[in-house]
């Protein structure tokens, strides 16, 4: 009885130590937009991200100040009049994905992701397609996906409207490896 | 047994916490991560635009952006109906600003009154930091000189060196949330004044702020104080403006009032004649337009 126990004991603090936690602080979300008038094109290469392969958590954390556009102008604006990046510095993301998956060995598995997005202080419940990929130890995930500024209480005067998408697309690629 | 006991509940618990230790705490262990990563960044926008009515601000075109500024100031209220209040009559400074790199800028410019022509170089040599106090203020140092071409056949020996004023600004700004403000000691050279009395180097403190009404509009204002005893052969004023700020894009408009005429640092300094108390108030507006010249080098 005792050795059982000890050995389930082991066992469980083996499995804490290797629970299959996969992070990145380098990961990668671009948000682009295209109108006759405009092209926004802003880009964050210092997205935290973190996966759970065995309780398919999956969570995402950036600092709204790392994106980076193409006109510094427009970076201004988003900070300033946009997204309030003083008040509102982060955005993030926290949800599970479902799907077949083995990540025990490589391979490209596509998932739905189902959680909740928080940006400029509103969170909304999303659903969106994505694909991880196991190859080496490394595991990577891939999404495109589009919101609305509006869903998220990020106002746009209607002066600049047209030179805005109704919908922002949304690119995320991230490359994490084992805690 | 007693032993098996103790394993049995740390094991118990050893689930307990693993249960636990999902969801907030996967998020709160990103939030973590970010925090103790957390690099130095620097306050933007302190102001809208270079200038908060007729002084510069800390703030400077990006790299490869220009800005395209006018600056329009009718004549004085006070002037009477036969002037139209002051619409009859106009001065106009029409400039260049021009972003080297993200912190060094150059501009020029030429105002209708006395035709005169003004360049500048301005350097950002401290930025205020998020967050942390590490650098409490932003700091610029500017260095302006400025000539005027107004024609005078009765003086001949007014040459370019006797028609040149030189300027140097230290601009020290801090925001507050919606508030900044700017203190700017001013030293001026004048190669040539009207009488013995009045001296060539000229000592001014700036004071200036910005009120952000709404995320697009904001209540600027001005004082520059001029110490007594440096111009005395005229009769000036200190220089008092007030601008409702609003911005559209790549835009900044604002509506200007002000006792100065002049749009330049030796002539809203040195040479405001109007009062306020007098209603010699000079209504304007200041348009100013980013162009992008070069695309920004930043993305691949």
């Amino acid at each position: 009885m005792k050795k059982i126990l000890l050995l389930i004991f082991i066992c469980q603090v083996f499995l804490t130590v290797h629970s299959q936690v996969y992070l990145t602080r380098t990961g990668f979300i671009g948000f682009y937009s295209k109108t006759p008038f405009e092209d926004i094109r802003a880009e964050n290469n210092q997205v935290y991200a973190a996966i759970d392969t065995r309780n398919k958590d999956i969570a995402f954390v950036l600092l709204m100040k790392g994106f980076v556009f193409t006109k510094e102008l427009m970076q201004e604006h988003f900070n300033e009049n946009y997204a309030e990046t003083d008040k509102f510095p982060k955005a993030n993301f926290i949800g599970k994905f479902s799907g077949n998956a083995d990540f025990s060995k490589d391979g490209v598995y596509p998932v739905t992701v189902n959680g909740n997005l928080t940006i400029h202080g509103i969170s909304h419940n999303i659903q969106i397609p994505a694909t991880l990929q196991m190859k080496a130890g490394k595991l990577t995930g891939h999404a495109q996906f589009y919101i609305k500024p509006e869903e998220f209480n990020i106002r746009i005067p209607s002066i600049v409207r047209n030179k805005i998408e109704e919908k922002m697309n949304i690119i995320v690629d991230i490359s994490c490896t084992p805690k | 047994m007693n032993i098996s006991k103790i394993f049995l509940f740390i094991f118990l618990f050893s689930i307990c916490k693993n249960l636990q230790a999902q969801d907030t705490t996967f998020l709160s262990m990103l939030n973590d991560s970010v925090a103790a990563h957390a690099k130095t960044t620097y306050v933007t926008g302190t102001f809208k635009g270079n200038h908060i009515v007729n002084m510069q601000t800390v703030e400077s075109p990006a790299k490869g952006a220009m800005y395209f500024l006018i600056m329009h100031r009718f004549g004085a209220l006070n002037s009477g109906a036969y002037n139209l209040f002051g619409l009859d009559n106009a001065t106009l400074r029409l400039g260049f600003d021009y972003g080297i790199t993200d912190l060094l800028s150059v501009g020029v410019g030429r105002t209708s009154l006395d035709k005169a022509f003004d360049g500048y170089i301005k350097y950002k040599f401290l930025r205020q930091t998020d967050g942390s106090n590490k650098n409490p203020v932003t700091a610029d140092l500017l260095l302006g000189i400025s000539n005027y071409t107004q024609r005078y056949p009765d003086k001949p020996y007014l040459d370019a060196s006797y028609r040149t004023v030189y300027n140097a600004q230290l601009l020290v700004a801090r925001k507050f949330n919606k508030f900044s403000l700017q203190i700017v000691p001013t030293f001026l050279h004048y190669n040539l004044v009207p009488t013995a009395q009045d001296a060539n180097n000229i000592f001014a403190l700036g004071l200036g702020g910005r009120i952000k009404l709404t995320n697009r509009m904001s209540i600027t204002s001005e004082y520059t104080y001029l110490p007594p005893n440096q111009v005395v052969s005229m009769t000036v004023y200190n220089s008092l403006s007030f601008a409702w700020e609003i911005e559209t894009g790549g835009h900044v408009f604002q509506l200007v009032f002000s006792n100065s005429q002049g749009m330049t640092e030796p002539y809203y300094i040195t040479r405001t004649n109007g009062s306020w108390a007098n209603g010699d108030i000079y209504f304007g507006f200041n348009i100013s337009r980013n162009f992008n010249i070069t695309k920004h080098a930043k993305l691949k």
